[in-house]
């Protein structure tokens, strides 16, 4: 359980009593301030090694952050401090697999592969595409030629087995990618978790319901393991689905360590092969909780909402999505179309390009840094200015667009005469107000 | 020690608020937990599915939509066949050729249109009706169209800030039919809107909020987030100008955006049109059904099949 402030108090040692050198008036203020997170208790130059640990301990998230190796990159799981995105904010997007089973064929897993790795594209700056190939052999079967295959595929790997001899081996021919080791159940977890140990690696823990994964849980931390990822694999969507929320409430709202760690969900266990439900379950289990999804195959029907609405769930609150800035063609705008202007707030762009895109009008629209907000927040900021606009205008888009034809929000149509000024060249226009306008206007700026 | 279920004391129930008449009625809301966390209190109704019919033809339907309609000539035929869609709870008309800079359909015709459907239905679904989304039409459109249906206890969405007094007026007071708050993602405008048309002598009982909806990747975050808010303020804050329960007609943002419309031929990697405009339909739908939202509006049959089977294994 949490340590209160005055908890923390009694255990600081009183020999030097309001010294002030954790940069506090007084102990007492300095512990309440441990207490909600917002100081360190290694501020305090006295607590004694053992004390310190057991602060440490209770103060630090109620979920653990863990580290996943992603081919050549790094990601993390966990580490989630609130229920909702809006009290503050979630911090690991949940992460996607695709499964390779080994029960297939070669050719039959070969085309899987083939296909799963052709969705790879970018979003808003962000790289879209199953993070984790995941393998599975209940018996062991096969296994290890098909781990070997799965980590050369430079991305994380997940290795399913129940079968010890079977992950040994398959965990040991890949050690180099740090799969998670996804099998430890309620008989064969000594052996499974001095794997895991071994090779450094996180471990898969695998129970029926909630009651046998918490004792499952407080054995493997018994042995010294807190590596641990929850696999839920039920087979049984609202059995998951009660699983998942409980074990992130546990932990969060309970302040339970038991269950504060991330979960695998097998979702492919539960799609019966329907992609359809892949897709509602997927979207379920990214809005609520998941770490991991364990997908029967990821392809662009699947991908494309998928990664949108992950993109927007894990943003925080306080920071925008943002845009890159730069020219966008529409409707294969070239150098001596119109240029219609706006801020690189991500959903300004995704609403204003949908709809120029709609109008069928060749264009170019100008994404100009305006800090990520909208386009009157911006303007109003004084980042989305005149200036701003013209020095963009000037710096990278004359030389690349001859045509001098300059269409602005109709939100800032206040900027309209200063930026004649600035840029005498240009015939600059007021867009409308709203970007549902736009087709109609984009027609009838070229006369179509 | 022995796993502990959390055990959170269930909230201030949301309204339960009945669509239609007669043994095919429909109830939303009335829970007092969280999307189907049936392990905390018992749920008094399942997460509600409308399907939208349009009152001209779709354009550009993909074969699945197409199929359905086909050889249907008018909307009262269209919602017939809509209605009969298995997982369907409620039929959604919607006059979108009421749009003033569109066919601007006058609103006795609209009503006429409205009455042919209702009677067509003959019960066997409840209706809902939704405007153009011009705020002054609407107003016109709805007034005729409650009137002609009287008695049929059918929802109108939406009441905007704009015209929210027209519609409360005449479809919520005059005419006794259910109404629908819109407010865009914006949680005070939400409340203001409830407080004000109840002001006017409209029965809580009788709103259901659309509280602003998107598709999945477009600032869905403000939709998720909004809902969020709303059924935390009503019920753990027991906030009862926030207890109306939520409908969120989304078919018509999933199927605008460019995952959903662009061809094959533009995007060759992406696959088929129709699966992707499926799946993004699903996904939306089920991350606004995650949150709180009672009712969905949805336009695709695989959509509505692969929505009610999650829902229906959840309940």
């Amino acid at each position: 359980m949490a340590l209160k402030g005055l908890d923390i108090f009694k255990l600081i040692p009183k020999t030097h009593s309001n010294c002030k050198e954790c940069g506090f008036p007084t102990c007492m203020a300095f512990s309440m301030k441990v207490a909600q997170g917002g100081a360190e208790i290694t501020k305090c130059p006295y607590v004694e090694a053992d004390v310190l640990e057991k602060i440490a301990e209770s103060t630090a998230p109620p979920m653990k952050s863990l580290a996943v190796k992603l081919g050549a990159d790094e990601g993390k799981i966990g580490g989630e401090t609130v229920l909702f995105r809006h009290e503050k904010t979630f911090v690991s997007k949940t992460l996607y697999a695709f499964t390779l089973n080994a029960s297939d064929s070669d050719e039959a897993i070969d085309a899987a592969i083939k296909q799963n790795v052709s969705v790879d594209y970018t979003r808003i700056g962000e790289r879209m595409y199953a993070e984790f190939a995941h393998v599975s052999s209940p018996d062991g079967t096969n296994l290890t030629p098909l781990a070997v295959k799965a980590a050369a595929l430079g991305r994380g790997v997940i290795v399913s087995t129940r079968n010890y001899d079977a992950a040994k081996s398959a965990v040991a021919a890949i050690a180099d990618s740090k799969p998670i080791l996804n099998g430890a159940d309620k008989d064969n977890f000594e052996q499974f978790s001095a794997l895991a140990t071994e090779h450094g690696i996180l471990l898969g823990v695998n129970a029926p319901n909630l009651e046998e994964m918490y004792e499952l849980v407080e054995k493997l931390e018994k042995l010294g393991n807190k590596n641990l990822v929850l696999t839920v694999d039920t087979g049984n969507i609202k059995t998951a689905y009660e699983m998942v929320v409980q074990i992130r409430r546990t932990a969060l709202m309970g302040g339970d360590r038991v269950f504060g760690y991330p979960t695998i969900v097998n979702v492919a266990g539960l799609t019966g092969g329907d992609p359809a439900l892949q897709s509602a379950l997927a979207s379920l289990f990214t809005v609520k909780y998941g770490s991991i999804l364990l997908l029967d195959k990821m392809d662009y029907a699947t991908a494309l909402p998928l990664y949108g609405l992950r993109q927007n769930l894990f943003t925080d609150p306080q920071k925008p999505m943002r845009q890159e800035v730069g020219i966008y063609p529409m409707n294969k705008g070239a150098e001596n179309d119109p240029c219609f202007v706006t801020v690189d707030f991500a959903l300004t762009y995704f609403v204003v390009s949908a709809e120029l895109e709609r109008s069928g009008v060749p264009l170019n629209l100008l994404i100009c840094d305006a800090g990520g907000y909208s386009v009157l927040t911006s303007w109003a900021a004084g980042k989305f200015s005149a200036s701003s606009i013209a020095k963009f205008v000037t710096e990278e888009v004359e030389s690349k667009i001859k045509s001098r034809t300059l269409v602005l929000p109709g939100k800032v149509a206040v900027l309209k005469g200063e930026l004649e000024a600035k840029l005498p060249d240009w015939k600059i226009l007021v867009g409308p107000n709203e970007a549902v306008a736009l087709v109609k206007y984009a027609r009838e700026l070229v006369g179509a | 020690m022995p796993f502990k279920k959390p055990a959170p004391k269930p909230g201030a129930a949301i309204n339960e608020v009945v669509l239609g008449t007669g043994e095919n009625a429909v109830k939303l809301g009335g829970e007092s937990v969280l999307p189907f966390y049936g392990f905390d209190a018992e749920i008094a109704n399942t997460t509600k599915i409308g399907i939208e019919v349009a009152d001209v033809e779709f354009e550009d339907a993909v074969p699945g939509i197409a199929v359905l309609y086909a050889g249907a000539t008018n909307a009262a035929e269209r919602v017939v066949r809509a209605a009969g869609v298995p997982g369907v709870d409620f039929v959604c008309l919607r006059f979108e050729s009421a749009d003033p800079s569109g066919a601007d359909t006058s609103a006795e015709d609209c009503a006429a249109v409205a009455k042919s459907a209702f009677d067509a239905l003959a019960g066997a679904k409840p209706l809902v009706i939704l405007g153009s989304k011009n705020n002054e039409k609407d107003a016109q459109i709805f007034d005729k169209i409650a009137a002609a249906l009287q008695g049929g206890n059918v929802l109108f969405v939406s009441a905007k800030e704009e015209n929210y007094k027209t519609v409360a007026a005449s479809a919520g007071l005059a005419y006794g039919q259910k109404i629908s708050p819109e407010s865009a993602v914006d949680i005070n405008l939400a409340k203001q809107l409830n407080v004000l048309i109840t002001q006017m002598g409209v029965d809580a009982k009788n709103l259901v909020m659309n509280v602003g909806s998107a598709a999945a990747g477009y600032g869905f975050e403000y939709v998720i987030s909004t809902i969020d808010r709303i059924k935390g303020a009503a019920m753990s804050q027991n906030d009862a100008t926030l207890s109306m329960p939520i409908f969120t007609p989304i078919s018509t943002e999933t199927w605008a955006v460019k995952e959903s419309t662009a061809s094959e031929a533009d995007m060759p990697d992406w696959g088929s049109v129709e699966d992707r405009g499926v799946s993004m339909e699903i996904q939306t739908a089920v991350a606004v059904i995650a949150s709180g939202s009672n009712a969905v509006m949805l336009r695709h049959p695989a959509s509505i099949a692969a929505v009610s089977k999650l829902v229906n294994a959840l309940a």
